[in-house]
């Protein structure tokens, strides 16, 4: 990051914000406050792994007490699902960094259509995430154009239109809940209920983080908008960015575990 | 910064950070969106002293219960339950009563009181006084954890509105899933445990990044106080271990408002796997709770025996050791639901932290040979320290061992070897702590005879309430019962009225404080002659700390050479030909 003393804007001159951006008085430089800044996001990065390796931990301890039912539990997923969830995560990663490299040669314009994409990205993950496998594996409610719909594993044996056509509810589907509420009648393994609690758990404190990085997102947007950022600083927009890309990592891990060994 | 705001901050300049901003309203608006480490620290002082005081009474209501067993005698009367509700008809319904104070008492006083004591309030204001700094690194997150810490707080005091809670402060499954199946108060004091997490993370992330980088120009890493290294390692570790609490109490709300099964051995889950989670937490946080106030006291014997502190990066290393172990010991507190080997090497690990802890004790004894010690309140409270830090150190090791913890364990002997750590150590350090900063925080002084008057009284109190309950636990007394064997009731009943002189002792101490505050006379800039940074700021310190920017030097503790024989505090500053970088900086 290179320096550049805040400057007095000339007559009839208006510099934008980030121009005109001093660190707190606290601070010697804007580069202290900036590294700083960077170091403390870091550490705070450190928590959310500690925070997720309790859920892979008891993932872990579980496959180990009950392999056939996460064995059972995984094959009731659909990787395709995931994996274009997995997809969209790493594209919004690389436009998150990105919009980044842009602030910081100062390209308004495609930083912030940049963070548009990724803010997008994150919204398609959580309709994904919402829309096609919470929703049907908890009440057995389709999206109409769900493409499961049309290759149901042989469980169901008619599918009823609801809402006009745009739910299809089909008998024997849902049920796949955590715990006391499960209620699938098909499941072998009799540990069924705690694989949904582990799913349930990882993916919801998961979805809940990206839900935050789309409201850090936001606001970068919104204030990008208003030429806070620039290549002399841009403090928010990496810290987002890293939290994006822990968002995005956490996903890399929870996919294969949860989705595609059995 | 806008010019008027420039000029503002000229005005303020020089004028204590005590000074009023105008009217009541004015004023009390601006504490409450301050973001000046030092009002920050004030206002964490207060609030953990109001809980202090809540978890105080409880554990007075506790003692107050065992001073007779409960039962119910031939005539079936109930005898013994003093503290019970009216409406209690059975001997049942009066020791749930007692369950949920002794339950109200732990979880306020470690979750309330002692994690976040030191580092919250003395730590905030002195950290970065002492290190030279206008500020913490990021002074609106410092807010915002005061206020985490609040709303947090808010959610204990609603579950103990709402009847409290039963299940004993570590929420151990099953009690924690099961307990009073209808109610959000479990839930309740769970999220407060789980929000003031996020305080304490908050914090300690805060401290590292201000040590890293916010050092005065000059300031190594061993030109740092003791106080300091014991701040940052407790940050690490709030920062490393806090986490996994934050997801074994999520996990655990989950458990109990959804039923997911992970805690619920119906379901395949695994109640002892809450008790890993819990205690890979837990018991790191144990140093959370001991080490800064290992820091205060360090502090305390150099300044008030004027002596350069013995083993300075011993006492330092041994901060971080003691912080590297206290992750890999958490095992012990499940020696009974663990393999054979697994006991053997927790037990084995746990006796490693013996190691850095006696190697700070003593340094800490070396430091006063020889040294020219004032019996002032400070000191004596960290001579209380030692003494009863010492006892607690020493008494963990039967727990520790396997076969002693087979006969000890879940005894009063574990209820009188914690309390000796954390109120003999945490708790007393803070005395210290609070009586050696209080004329730089408040700017005025207390009367300390009277101070080590509460001291002894508090010492006294202390021992008869503690060391009577090692004497019950090896004789087979379990902890959390209301009821007792008669044979007992001697042990209990000294206990009581221990508890009762603490209380004794801890009042006269707010009365001079109160004192203190309304007609204390002026204090000097350095009262005890102190070489670290945050005597050379004004007392009580300006809005922003210092006039310029200061430079470190000398070190912390350097008595022997940039003080004068017969230097008297009143001298300060010291002179300047002594200074390390006095030509180098052309003073």
């Amino acid at each position: 990051m290179t320096t550049m003393n805040p400057q007095k804007p000339l007559a009839g001159e208006s510099l934008p914000k980030w121009r005109l951006y001093r660190p707190g008085h606290h601070w010697r430089s804007a580069d202290d406050e900036f590294e700083a800044s960077k170091f403390g996001f870091w550490l705070f990065l450190a928590t959310e792994v500690l925070l997720f390796a309790g859920i892979f931990c008891g993932y872990a301890i579980f496959r180990a007490m009950y392999p056939e039912a996460w064995a059972e539990g995984s094959r009731l997923l659909d990787w395709k699902i995931g994996g274009a969830n997995t997809v969209v995560l790493l594209i919004s990663s690389w436009t998150m960094a990105m919009s980044i490299y842009c602030f910081q040669v100062d390209k308004q314009k495609l930083a912030r259509q940049l963070l548009l994409i990724t803010f997008l990205g994150g919204l398609f993950f959580l309709f994904a995430k919402l829309g096609f496998e919470y929703m049907p594996k908890w009440t057995g409610y389709f999206l109409s154009f769900d493409p499961a719909l049309s290759h149901h594993h042989g469980e169901i044996d008619a599918a009823q239109a609801k809402f006009g056509g745009l739910l299809q509810f089909v008998e024997g589907y849902g049920g796949k809940r955590p715990g006391k509420w499960f209620d699938y009648p098909f499941a072998q393994s009799p540990h069924m209920p705690l694989w949904w609690g582990i799913y349930y758990c990882g993916t919801a404190i998961h979805a809940l983080h990206v839900i935050i990085g789309m409201t850090l997102i936001a606001r970068a947007w919104y204030r990008a908008g208003k030429g806070c950022y620039g290549p002399t600083h841009y403090t928010f927009v990496e810290c987002t960015g890293l939290y994006w890309h822990l968002v995005d990592l956490v996903w890399i891990f929870l996919f294969p575990l949860l989705y595609l060994i059995h | 910064m806008s010019a008027a705001h420039a000029a503002a901050h000229g005005a303020h300049h020089g004028g204590s950070y005590l000074t009023p901003k105008g009217g009541f309203i004015t004023t009390v608006w601006d504490w409450m969106t301050t973001v000046d480490h030092k009002k920050i620290g004030v206002m964490y002082l207060f609030a953990i002293l109001f809980m202090f005081f809540l978890g105080g009474v409880a554990a007075l209501v506790v003692r107050t219960e065992l001073w007779t067993p409960t039962r119910t005698t031939e005539a079936g009367t109930i005898t013994g339950q003093l503290l019970a509700p009216a409406d209690a008809k059975s001997v049942a319904t009066g020791n749930d009563w007692y369950n949920r104070f002794f339950t109200l008492h732990g979880a306020i006083m470690v979750f309330m009181v002692i994690v976040p004591s030191i580092p919250a309030s003395l730590g905030n204001f002195f950290l970065p006084l002492m290190l030279g700094a206008k500020d913490v690194a990021f002074p609106r997150l410092n807010l915002l954890s005061w206020y985490i810490y609040v709303i947090g707080s808010m959610f204990a005091v609603g579950s103990i509105i709402g009847n409290g809670v039963d299940t004993g402060w570590t929420f151990y499954t099953p009690y924690s899933t099961t307990t009073d199946p209808n109610h959000w108060r479990v839930v309740f004091m769970v999220t407060a445990a789980f929000v003031l997490g996020f305080s304490s993370i908050l914090t300690g992330l805060n401290f590292v990044v201000t040590v890293h980088k916010l050092r005065a120009p000059g300031m190594g890493w061993f030109d740092m106080p003791l106080f300091v290294w014991a701040v940052y390692s407790s940050g690490v570790i709030q920062v490393l271990a806090t986490p996994v609490i934050g997801i074994t109490l999520l996990l655990l709300i989950f458990e109990r408002l959804f039923n997911v099964g992970i805690f619920d051995p119906a379901l395949g889950g695994d109640p002892v796997l809450y008790q890993h989670f819990f205690w890979f937490y837990s018991h790191p946080v144990v140093y959370v709770m001991i080490l800064p106030g290992m820091g205060i006291i360090s502090d305390v014997l150099a300044v008030h025996s004027q002596k350069k502190i013995f083993g300075y990066r011993a006492i330092a290393y041994s901060s971080l050791g003691i912080a590297g172990v206290s992750f890999i010991v958490w095992g012990h507190h499940m020696f009974t639901s663990m393999s054979e080997v697994a006991s053997a090497v927790f037990s084995g690990l746990t006796f490693l932290v013996a190691i850095p802890t006696a190697v700070k004790v003593f340094n800490w004894i070396a430091t006063l040979y020889k040294g020219s010690i004032s019996f002032t309140t400070p000191m004596v409270y960290a001579l209380i320290f030692l003494f009863l830090f010492s006892i607690g150190g020493l008494t963990g090791l039967p727990l520790g061992t396997l076969s002693t913890d087979l006969h000890l364990h879940d005894s009063y002997f574990v209820v009188a070897h914690f309390h000796y750590v954390m109120m003999g150590g945490t708790i007393m350090a803070i005395m210290a702590g609070l009586h050696h900063w209080w004329p730089k925080m408040f700017g005025r002084m207390y009367n300390q005879f009277w101070a080590t008057t509460a001291a002894i009284i508090v010492f006294i109190g202390f021992n008869v309430t503690f060391f009577t309950q090692f004497f019950l636990g090896v004789r087979g007394m379990p902890r959390r019962y209301a009821s007792f064997i008669p044979e007992f009731q001697d042990y209990h009943r000294i206990s009581t009225i221990g508890s009762y002189i603490l209380l004794v002792g801890f009042l006269l101490h707010l009365l001079v404080f109160l004192h203190s505050l309304v007609v204390g006379r002026k204090a000097s800039q350095n009262p005890w002659g102190g070489l670290t940074m945050e005597w050379e700021a004004s007392t009580p310190p300006s809005e922003h700390n210092f006039e310029h920017e200061p430079l470190c030097k000398h070190g912390p503790y350097d008595y022997d050479t940039t003080v004068p024989p017969g230097w008297d505090p009143k001298d300060y500053p010291i002179p300047a030909e002594n200074l390390r970088v006095a030509a180098a900086v052309g003073h």
